[in-house]
């Protein structure tokens, strides 16, 4: 996790504020630092992760969570970490071999047009299950965290913009509410925003929908004047709600560049490479 | 994966109960010696070169295995045919093996039009052919007597064993000789030989990319390419070339309508291309029309699937081609995505404005500079002044400009 990071949300792994839905967005760029950030973050915070990975594979998050001090595979095997690798059951379900359970995951995938029910039971499952067996295993998890990485591949997929919204809801409403935990998604836009694409709307009327939905948004930019080596683009932080000390302000912006082993904030114009 | 180079032989599950720490030391493990290939400086990855070095510089090194390279196409698809073949080329001398779909053209065609490589260090076998050193016989090349200056040059091998080197230079003007290609191992798919059959799922996927991504999925397990199943002891690339994905030649109307019925059905292949790719060491490149798709977002998408992307823009029929500007140059190239691989860091491109010129022995990419001005007049012409101002010049005519320019 990055620590400069923690400080702008004013949260650490022993304080955080439960049932919250965060949502990163990104525009022409790539957010999925900040999925790695709070991957790690919810780890080291002794939650409960169910992690659904739709576009990398298990050893890349793994790769990165290591520099960033976090073992994936240990957190699988004690139970901290339920990982869906979405690449590698997709294969299942697009060259079936054999007959396969019909209680999969990505089973979604061979009628996309129907919904995301069996998307959300396996959340279901994977989350529930944590605080209701939690005398057979070990060790106490704390709250349930969903995270999603990323969501706008299910539009790629052939999945409706409304069966997106509906399945959020629904992960929101259990783990958010009932559960006390955290959902983290990320949704990826392409086109500008002031500009009207009648052919965008999957996407932007997705990202409006969960931003709408959500109580804090990063939202990941370019820079406004164009390509910088140094400074790789702009965090727009956006809280929905005041918190109980109801000092911040409600938006803030920021600059970061991505380093090997973490990402670096600073206020505009501070970066090193200006001054 | 994409395959870094440490961890490919063991499962991480291996890993933990003999290890105290999570650093492994490169050296430790049995690391992956397939011809062709090399770690990259920067995460490991195990990379392949893409047949172009300047883009191999371009895109940090290489490719790395088990991604995709998109090239969007130039209008006539000339350059990015270019590019494709040239990929193929490199597959065919680092003895790689390939797999080749197009629906336009034949496979064997594609690969009868591979460029030649030039070979200056290393032989090509041909049996029976003495190694033409000097005029001395060979049992006594101990000691030269005449053409002593070769004594300590490195012998002629006789087998193309190893390109040693990571990536190759090709003459354009020359096609690959046939005892070079013959002797590359290659799988073909070509979609006018598979008739579509009636598959009862209800899938967006269509059935031309449905059969590729089993052809494709029955090459990598067959052939040993497949990193879950215990590889044979010899291991080797997959080179994966995929001809103009989306074109309406595949039974898609992506580039026909500007509201296409099958909209995911290539994002949807790209998808499980992706996934096919990930967990086997192969690299693909695939080709789209995109100058023929209107739907911007639609483009977005499928970049985002893919690993690298760049687009090709050649001055090829456009007023830039006469344009002074551009004279150096046959197109412009576009980095639309790098992408980050096993770490949080991505290998930019140090500069965005790039041009590409084919010479005969040579693919260059380079920072498009415009040439010095050396005109009589103060101020230099635009680009857009310039199309209308070469007209003009014919009269030659200072009257004609004098508007546009200072005259002291």
């Amino acid at each position: 996790m990055f620590t400069e990071l923690n400080s702008i949300l004013n949260t650490s792994p022993e304080s955080f504020t439960p049932g919250e839905f965060i949502l990163l967005s990104d525009r022409q760029s790539d957010a999925s630092f900040l999925i790695h950030h709070f991957l790690s973050f919810y780890l080291k915070a002794r939650c409960k992760v169910c992690f659904v990975a739709l576009v990398q594979s298990f050893s890349h998050y793994h790769a990165v969570s290591q520099r960033l001090g976090v073992s994936l595979t240990q957190a699988k095997e004690k139970g901290q970490l339920i990982f869906l690798e979405g690449l590698k059951e997709s294969l299942s379900v697009f060259l079936p071999q054999e007959e396969n359970p019909d209680h999969q995951a990505m089973s979604f995938l061979r009628d996309p047009a129907a919904g995301l029910r069996s998307l959300y039971e396996f959340v279901q499952s994977s989350v529930v299950g944590s605080s209701g067996g939690g005398g057979a295993s070990a060790e106490q998890w704390g709250p349930p965290v969903l995270l999603m990485d990323d969501v706008s591949v299910l539009l790629s997929l052939g999945v409706r913009v409304g069966a997106v919204l509906d399945f959020s809801h629904y992960c929101r409403t259990t783990v958010c509410s009932q559960l006390q935990g955290d959902v983290v998604m990320l949704v990826r836009c392409d086109g500008e925003a002031e500009e009207d694409y009648a052919d965008d709307e999957g996407s932007e009327q997705l990202m409006r929908g969960l931003t709408h939905q959500s109580c804090l948004t990063l939202h990941v930019q370019g820079l406004p004047t164009g390509y910088c080596r140094d400074i790789h683009g702009q965090v727009e932080f956006c809280w929905k709600k005041r918190q109980s000390d109801g000092q911040h302000a409600p938006k803030k912006v920021f600059q970061f560049k991505v380093h090997d082993k973490g990402v670096s904030f600073f206020a505009r114009g501070t970066s090193r490479a200006v001054l | 994966m994409a395959a870094p180079v440490k961890s490919v032989d063991k499962p991480p599950a291996e890993c933990s109960p003999l290890n105290f720490t999570s650093f492994q030391k490169k050296s430790r493990s049995k690391s992956l010696s397939i011809p062709g290939t090399r770690p990259s400086v920067q995460n490991g990855q195990l990379l392949v070169s893409s047949g172009v070095t300047s883009l191999d510089y371009l895109l940090g090194g290489g490719l790395a295995v088990g991604t995709v390279l998109l090239i969007e196409e130039d209008r006539y698809d000339s350059f990015s045919r270019m590019i494709f073949k040239y990929f193929l080329a490199e597959g065919v001398v680092c003895r790689h093996e390939l797999f080749v779909a197009a629906a336009q053209d034949d496979p064997d065609d594609i690969l009868q039009e591979l460029p030649a490589p030039i070979l200056d260090d290393v032989a090509i076998h041909r049996p029976g052919e003495q190694p033409r050193m000097s005029c001395e016989p060979q049992d006594t090349l101990d000691a030269m007597k005449i053409a002593w200056r070769y004594q300590n040059l490195p012998k002629v091998q006789s087998a193309l064993a190893s390109s040693s080197r990571f990536g190759h230079y090709y003459d354009v003007s020359k096609t690959m000789e046939p005892e070079i290609r013959q002797a590359a191992k290659w799988h073909r798919f070509y979609h006018p030989e598979h008739p579509p059959l009636s598959s009862g799922t209800h899938s967006p996927k269509l059935e031309s990319y449905s059969a590729l991504l089993k052809s494709l999925r029955d090459v990598i397990q067959r052939e040993g390419f497949d990193l879950t199943a215990p590889l044979p002891k010899s291991r080797n690339i997959l080179r994966v070339g995929l001809h103009s994905l989306g074109s309406a030649l595949w039974g898609d109307d992506l580039c026909c309508h500007d509201n296409p019925k099958n909209v995911h059905a290539l994002t949807s292949f790209l998808y499980g291309l992706r996934a096919l790719l990930r967990t086997s060491l192969s690299v693909a490149v695939v080709t789209v029309p995109s100058h023929l798709i209107q739907d911007r977002a639609l483009m977005g998408s499928i970049t985002r699937l893919c690993d690298n992307a760049i687009a090709l823009e050649s001055f090829k029929g456009s007023e830039r081609e006469t344009n002074p500007l551009y004279k150096d140059y046959h197109g412009l190239l576009h980095v639309r995505q790098v992408p980050r691989l096993n770490c949080l860091a991505s290998h930019l491109p140090d500069h965005k404005d790039l041009a590409f010129k084919l010479k005969r022995k040579q693919f260059t990419i380079e920072r498009l500079h415009l040439p010095p001005d050396l005109s009589e007049t103060v101020s230099r012409v635009s680009k857009g002044e310039l199309a209308g101002a070469a007209t003009a010049a014919a009269a030659c005519s200072s009257a004609t400009s004098s508007a546009k320019h200072l005259d002291f």
